[in-house]
């Protein structure tokens, strides 16, 4: 079977965007970036269409990149791997909830 | 390089030639849409503003009004007035005669009420589309367009695919001495610093990170966090995470080149050229208004999930980032970026499939949604409340 591929935009990039349907828990994809640099993971979770996994550990707290640029922070601990999105990804603006609102 | 547009008495070059019937303020809206149904070649913009609002946004809808009657799509005007509005119908018959078109005005309290009026008007945009009709279409230079861009129901093909595909197109009209303008303001932040750093001056990038906080202040106001307003549910389930994220995808539509400086919403575009922004939120009815009130003959727009709508008197050409969006939606969308997604095509590639695109629509040729009239939904951003 063709293993579907994940795009990695930038090198300072935390994950990669996977353009394939139906991707599964368990699945394996090629992260692949712009230079041609390809590495096959598992898949952690069930990854929509144009859906994100992360390319190494993130940690709690630490910045998600995207584009070379910050898009958020972890709110959970992420594997390798692993689905990111709204539940363990949380933006840093327009958060008018937050008391010192950045 | 050349389209046929036409050449309005200000020097502008239209690539429609509408009688638009404005309503001067909402309670207007039923006699100009009747005038409008009754007459061929007329469009209306049916707003929901023009009283009870504070001075700064009754100007604000005043100058946004007359500035879509300059659009050079536009060929003569025909204003309804209800007659106690807070907007200036005065201004409006002043300044859009200043620019040497034909613009003529009811109000429907003095004529005697609703039916009266619609058949006073239904007269007057009769004779005015006549008129417009026997206007001719002549080869204008490419630099005199003025593109408008924008991306709506965005997923994470848009950055990828449509809007790196604008870039191209923003790219090429901007060395050809053309104009080009970008606003929705909302999804600049988290990318703003990428943006402020292209201004021509100081100024320019200061002025960016100026309108940002302005948008992000407000969107911050009910004390809640933004998301689900922006991004869209729409969006996140395409798998945008943050507005950062959608941000960063929205502003490669603007290509590479310097920013010349930063329009207000109902600002008309004179003679300047090259990259501009105008500050709008992300919305569609408001930033289309906002677009064609910037004298923009047609925008570009991408989308990911599928946005069909267009505007009265602006051409709006659709191009789809996601190829199974387009697959389903092929009907309501000009153009498939979705290709690039599937590396059948490159960006250079599309993006020269959509500069003929907008060669043939600006000369005449009907894009999906006006060639269904899916354009009524507009409006006029505005800043106080209604009171």
């Amino acid at each position: 079977m063709e293993v579907k591929l994940a795009l990695k935009v930038s090198d300072l990039d935390n994950v990669a965007t996977i353009f394939a349907n139906d991707i599964k828990d368990g699945d394996q994809v090629e992260i692949r970036d712009k230079k041609g640099n390809s590495e096959i993971v598992t898949v952690k979770g069930d990854v929509p269409y144009g859906h994100k996994i992360a390319t190494r550990d993130i940690h709690i707290g630490e910045d998600i990149n995207k584009y070379g640029e910050e898009i958020g922070i972890a709110t959970k601990e992420i594997v390798k791997g692993e689905y990111v999105h709204v539940h363990n990804l949380d933006s840093k603006r327009g958060r008018g909830d937050w008391k010192e609102a950045k | 390089m050349e389209f046929m547009g036409y050449v309005r008495p200000d020097g502008k070059a239209g690539a429609r030639n509408y009688t638009a019937i404005i309503p001067s303020v909402t309670c207007a809206n039923d006699v100009a849409n009747a005038i409008c149904h009754q007459v061929q070649g007329a469009i209306t913009y049916q707003h929901h503003q023009g009283c009870c609002q504070l001075p700064p946004d009754l100007d604000r809808v005043t100058d946004t009004l007359i500035s879509l009657a300059m659009s050079p799509n536009v060929a003569n005007v025909l204003i309804v007035s209800l007659g106690c509005e807070g907007t200036d119908h005065e201004r409006m018959v002043k300044e859009i005669a200043a620019t040497g078109k034909h613009v003529e005005i009811i109000h429907i309290q003095e004529l005697g009420g609703v039916s009266k009026a619609i058949q006073a008007g239904t007269d007057i945009a009769r004779r005015l589309v006549i008129e417009a009709s026997g206007m001719q279409r002549q080869p204008v230079d490419i630099s005199n367009v003025i593109m408008s861009i924008k991306c709506g129901a965005s997923d994470t093909t848009s950055g990828m695919a449509s809007n790196c595909v604008i870039g191209y197109v923003a790219d090429k009209l901007v060395d050809l001495g053309a104009t080009v303008i970008f606003g929705e303001t909302t999804e600049f932040i988290g990318g703003e610093h990428l943006v402020a750093r292209r201004g021509v001056n100081e100024d320019v990038s200061k002025k960016v990170f100026e309108i940002v906080e302005r948008m992000e202040t407000r969107a911050k106001s009910l004390g809640c966090d933004m998301r689900k307003g922006q991004p869209t549910p729409g969006n996140i389930e395409g798998g945008l995470s943050s507005i950062e994220e959608k941000s960063l995808g929205a502003i490669v539509k603007s290509g590479t080149k310097p920013i010349q400086g930063v329009l207000e919403y109902p600002e008309h575009i004179t003679n300047q050229k090259g990259l501009w922004i105008k500050d709008t939120p992300g919305r569609e009815p408001e930033i289309l208004t906002g677009m064609a009130a910037t004298g923009a003959q047609f925008m570009l727009f991408s989308t990911g999930r599928g946005a069909p709508q267009g505007f009265p008197s602006m051409p709006v050409i659709k191009i789809c980032g996601n190829p199974n969006t387009y697959e389903r939606m092929s009907e309501d969308m000009d153009l498939n970026a979705g290709l690039i997604i599937k590396g059948e095509k490159t960006i250079e590639q599309v993006g020269e499939e959509a500069f003929e695109k907008l060669l043939h629509v600006l000369s005449g040729e009907m894009t999906k949604n006006e060639a269904i009239q899916y354009f009524s939904a507009i409006d006029i951003h505005t800043l106080g409340p209604v009171i």
